[in-house]
């Protein structure tokens, strides 16, 4: 699976392309945990090209929220979420618990 | 302001190209992750040669993926060479779904439903699996069955989705 992550001065974006399972969430994970080992806590997740997710990827978004909030120092924002997504999103409950926004670009700008 | 008129649904009917019993197809696959996408592929054309539409073709597709990969980190501990055989029967009552392995035996009421009502800090990330599955299909169980050959226990996970 293909991860593109930008840098931006406030936040970081990163965009994964294909399927989020339990084959190749350990990527996503690791894609977010350089950016957070970097010291940077404020990510903007684009799931515009994400066309699967299983539990095993909302588990790495769940883990990552969890360490972007720690602190009151970041937090993860999901753009351009593909509805089926958003439904599983809200089967688990994740809705409350991230910001959500139609594209990147208005994410990277309420960062 | 009148009523709002309650029309009686349409009988539902089964598309023309099934049979009771019949299309029946089965595939193994070994325990890696790798073999979801395959996995995912062969019950998602099932799912779409029974009649059902996309978003329950997902959901046959997620809850799916859900089990095999339950099967791989719970039954046999991790990616091995071990199998894993998934049935697709198309029925009259809906596409049924049977996912079988050898593994350790699954009691599935020893997993809680997740707490979806707490706080970001105390939400579990574990047991979200079980509960996709059990709300993406419309009927699921589970059972053991004896491998004739081995004598071995197996694990069979039965799924329903109906359009």
């Amino acid at each position: 699976m293909e991860i593109a992550t930008t840098q931006y001065k406030h936040c970081d974006m990163v965009k994964p392309n294909g399927r989020v399972d339990s084959s190749t969430a350990p990527q996503l994970a690791k894609a977010l945990d350089e950016i957070t080992d970097a010291g940077r806590f404020k990510i903007i997740l684009d799931l515009e090209q994400v066309d699967f997710m299983s539990s095993a990827g909302l588990r790495v978004l769940i883990s990552t929220q969890k360490t972007c909030k720690r602190y009151n120092r970041g937090e993860v924002a999901l753009a351009a979420v593909p509805k089926r997504i958003h439904d599983a999103l809200d089967l688990a409950g994740f809705i409350p618990l991230f910001k959500f926004f139609d594209n990147a670009l208005d994410a990277v700008g309420a960062m | 302001m009148p009523n709002p008129i309650h029309l009686s649904r349409p009988k539902r009917t089964p598309p023309k190209s099934m049979d009771e019993g019949e299309k029946s197809q089965s595939e193994i696959f070994t325990a890696q992750f790798e073999n979801l996408d395959h996995v995912r592929e062969f019950v998602g054309q099932a799912a779409r040669s029974s009649g059902l539409n996309d978003a329950a073709v997902y959901a046959v597709q997620l809850a799916v993926d859900e089990a095999f990969s339950n099967i791989i980190e719970h039954a046999y501990n991790g990616e091995c060479e071990e199998k894993i055989e998934c049935t697709c029967q198309i029925m009259a009552s809906g596409l049924v779904i049977t996912l079988r392995d050898c593994g350790k035996p699954f009691d599935p009421t020893a997993i809680p439903d997740p707490d979806l009502d707490v706080e970001l800090e105390n939400r579990d990330i574990g047991g979200l699996g079980l509960y996709f599955i059990r709300n993406l299909m419309d009927e699921v169980s589970f059972s053991f069955a004896l491998e004739a050959d081995s004598g071995k226990q197996c694990n069979v996970l039965r799924m329903i989705k109906r359009g």
